[in-house]
């Protein structure tokens, strides 16, 4: 269709604005960057890698505090605060009443104190009870006072789907944070993923909301000694390429990743090659990476999980559009949960959120492989 | 209305509840002694005619007394020039003013030090003014300039002043009450290091202030239940204007006693009368005696009445006139000034000098506000996060925007 008409001629074709020449560079980089840590000794599940993020980094900065409902005695509600109690003490892991609102806004006092908080929501759904002081004294202080007060926070907890939790435990909250300036945003999917965001996040002086998965906790994933080093931290607002492709560009963020990963799979088996992109960083979002990664393979697919209207799928697609549209081929794609709550029925749920074959079937229609599907209303 | 009776607001004056300054007993501090009663310090609110502070009052002495007198006329002149400049459009947006409100800024205020903090609500200008904040900086940031106190970026309802302990100024109410608890929560091992070591670095407190209407948010309840569970040093202050916008304080709260909400928590709750600034100061002398030496927080309510509308929008048109005339005979800064006279501490020209060079400090506030520059353009993106640009804290611990090579081959953030 019209990006058939569009086709650029050979890689040449860069514009020579600014992001044209950032993107030739990241092109060039992305391609001599040593490939993730593949060659790994070791295997850690995501619990542990977030267990132990936190264990080093309390133990480097007694500033460092961990609250939420509980996270001490009970060893935190899905384990990941296992052992903090008994290292730490009930001064800096503090097990707090059924108060989000209170107990977040109390986080955010501490911090303009100066102290670093790591506020845990049993879920993110519940941090809907604390959402006013997430966005209004943590998120927008900073800019209220002038730069007098800093909010070194990290909001963290599981979001999005589980399993058979229903509707009230399940929302994904990515997009509605990822809304707010002030905030960082971050949505680890693998193990290093998570030790080095979360390491990240509490050293970072601004309020970051840490988006984990419950599914995800108990799966591994190989690890080199770099990550398991103290020292080790991701930078914020930078995506990384799981696998590097030429014909389709899939961005996915937490659990999804998996999901394209395989999708990625399937497609290599039928011929069509697909890059997939871990987004890491809601926000700031790594357009740069992403807009590059387009440039190279015409097409894009997002892949999340949360509700599609206003998701992040809509901020991706409105930004390659605007930065990259002579280089589209084909419509963007945009995959999401289905726009309704969540069933509880096993199998209207399994419907009710993104699956591989979704992820293969919208990458081939970009690669004019199949008929096109009825938009769904 | 039900046949509740604000007769019952008065209580016969108890001994006093509070233990002594002495050092506490052990660590952790029991806090199973149920045994916090209520106190009330105050007039008979609606139905005595004696606004005089009774000569049974603590003596204060001459510089006290004229701290606490320039204190309140700064407030009320400020809060007046304020009202003045909005209706010339040099403020805009929301205002709320304090007038009538400020023996309650006043008589706590004047009390901390530097290293206290203060959180308000939007009402927030004269407790910045009370807790320091140059009248200047104040007036700059109501007119949107770069010299106010947050560089125009807050406004009226957002009072920021890290120099001062002014935490804010918040828009939602209930929300500063528990930023207000959170800001002393344990720095590991500072209760240690005071009841063990006996060192006094670590004893700053915090008051919050909030209103009437607040006292029946769940935001409050919360931070009532967590500041006496962890004995944190706060001070709760309600300032019981008895009015929330348009609605009574009595059609909205099933038991309108706020002070009495403090001891199911196990915090002792105290009701004053907040026209008098005396009555104020003694009691918060008590409060934060009681939070500094780690006994926990206390509940204060203080029955005001603000004389202004709830905002410079407001019409008010639901309150009566002639509780507005009660109260506006029960004004703060001339009982104040009667009692100043009454107990020769002070003349009437003294006073009025006080006056003169508040008026001039106001117009001087106006003046660097109106030369104030507007915020440059490059302002808008400013502050947005402390971390320039957004990347995070690299392994070596510096900023990762601030590593070129980092930056290199990035987008702009």
């Amino acid at each position: 269709m019209l990006g058939v008409a569009r086709r650029r001629l050979g890689c040449g074709g860069f514009s020579s604005s600014m992001l044209g020449q950032t993107l030739e560079r990241i092109r060039l980089s992305n391609s001599i960057l040593p490939r993730s840590f593949a060659s790994a000794a070791k295997e850690i599940t995501v619990r542990d890698a977030l267990n132990s993020a936190l264990d080093e980094e309390m133990s480097a900065d007694s500033k460092v505090i961990l609250m939420g409902e509980e996270v001490g005695e009970y060893q935190g509600a899905y384990k990941i605060s296992k052992g903090l109690l008994d290292k730490y003490g009930p001064e800096r892991v503090i097990d707090t009443p059924i108060t989000e609102a209170g107990f977040t806004g109390i986080g955010v006092g501490a911090a303009y104190y100066g102290l670093r908080p790591v506020i845990e929501f049993m879920t993110f759904n519940f941090s809907l009870q604390a959402i006013d002081h997430i966005i209004n004294s943590a998120a927008k202080s900073n800019y209220m006072s002038a730069g007098q007060i800093s909010v070194p926070i990290v909001f963290r907890g599981p979001n999005g789907a589980a399993a058979g939790v229903g509707a009230q435990h399940s929302q994904c909250f990515a997009s509605w944070y990822a809304t707010c300036p002030g905030l960082k945003v971050l949505c680890p999917y693998s193990a290093e993923d998570a030790r080095g965001l979360l390491k990240a996040a509490i050293r970072d002086p601004d309020p970051v909301v840490f988006l984990e998965n419950e599914l995800m906790y108990g799966e591994s994933f190989p690890v080199s000694d770099e990550v398991l080093d103290s020292s080790f931290c991701l930078p914020i607002g930078k995506a990384k390429i799981e696998r590097e492709g030429k014909d389709v560009t899939i961005t996915a963020f937490s659990k999804m990743v998996g999901y394209a990963l395989k999708a990625a799979e399937i497609l290599s088996k039928e011929g069509i090659s697909a890059e997939v992109i871990n987004l890491r960083s809601i926000r700031p979002l790594d357009r740069a990476t992403i807009n590059s990664s387009v440039r190279k393979t015409n097409r894009l697919v997002t892949v999340e999980e949360g509700f599609p209207q206003h998701g992040v799928g809509a901020e991706i697609c409105t930004s390659v559009v605007e930065e990259s549209f002579e280089y589209l081929d084909a419509p963007v794609e945009r995959i999401a949960g289905a726009d309704v709550p969540m069933p509880y029925a096993a199998n209207l749920e399994r419907m009710a959120v993104p699956q591989v074959e979704d992820i293969v079937r919208a990458a081939k229609r970009t690669c004019y492989r199949s008929v096109p599907m009825a938009a769904t209303a | 209305m039900s046949a509740f009776s604000v007769l019952k607001l008065r209580h016969p004056p108890l001994p006093s509840p509070l233990p002594p300054s002495s050092k506490p007993s052990s660590f952790p501090s029991s806090s199973s002694s149920l045994r916090f009663p209520l106190r009330t310090v105050s007039a008979n609110v609606l139905t005595s005619s004696s606004t005089s502070l009774a000569a049974s009052h603590p003596v204060i002495s001459r510089d006290e007394g004229l701290d606490l007198y320039e204190d309140m006329v700064l407030g009320r002149s400020f809060e007046d020039m304020c009202a003045q400049m909005y209706y010339r459009g040099k403020m805009f947006g929301f205002v709320h003013l304090y007038n009538g409100q400020e023996a309650v800024s006043t008589g706590f205020i004047r009390l901390l030090e530097k290293k206290d903090s203060v959180v308000s609500t939007y009402r927030d200008h004269v407790h910045a003014l009370s807790k320091g904040v140059p009248a200047r900086e104040v007036m700059a940031e109501l007119f949107g300039k770069t010299g106010g106190c947050c560089r125009g970026q807050g406004g009226s309802m957002h009072m920021f002043s890290a120099e001062h302990g002014v935490l804010g100024g918040f828009a939602f109410i209930g929300e500063g009450i528990p930023v207000a608890t959170g800001r002393r929560l344990s720095p590991p091992g500072v209760l240690y290091r005071r009841e063990v070591l006996k060192e006094q670095t670590h004893d700053d407190v915090t008051i919050a202030f909030f209103g009437d209407g607040t006292s029946n948010n769940g935001q409050f309840f919360e931070c009532l239940n967590m500041a006496a569970l962890w004995k944190l040093p706060i001070i709760f202050v309600v300032e019981n204007n008895l009015w929330a916008i348009g609605m009574s304080h009595l059609r909205a709260t099933s038991d309108p006693e706020i002070f009495k909400k403090g001891p199911p928590f196990g915090i002792p709750g105290v009701h004053v009368d907040g026209m008098d600034v005396l009555k104020v100061r003694q009691v918060a002398k008590e409060a934060i005696e009681r939070a500094r030496n780690g006994e926990g927080p206390t509940l204060v309510e203080c029955e005001t009445y603000r004389f202004r509308g709830h905002s410079l929008a407001d019409p008010d048109e639901l309150r009566k006139p002639d509780e507005k005339a009660h109260y506006a005979a029960r004004d703060p800064i001339t009982a104040l000034k009667k009692y100043l006279f009454e107990q020769d501490l002070a003349t009437e020209s003294e006073l009025k000098a006080i006056d003169k060079k508040i008026d001039d400090a106001i117009e001087d506030a106006v003046e660097f506000a109106e030369s104030s520059p507007h915020p440059p353009r490059s302002q808008l993106l400013e502050n947005v996060f402390a971390d320039p640009k957004g990347f995070g804290i690299g392994p070596d611990g510096k900023y990762r925007c601030e590593d070129p090579g980092f930056t290199q081959g990035t987008a702009q953030v």
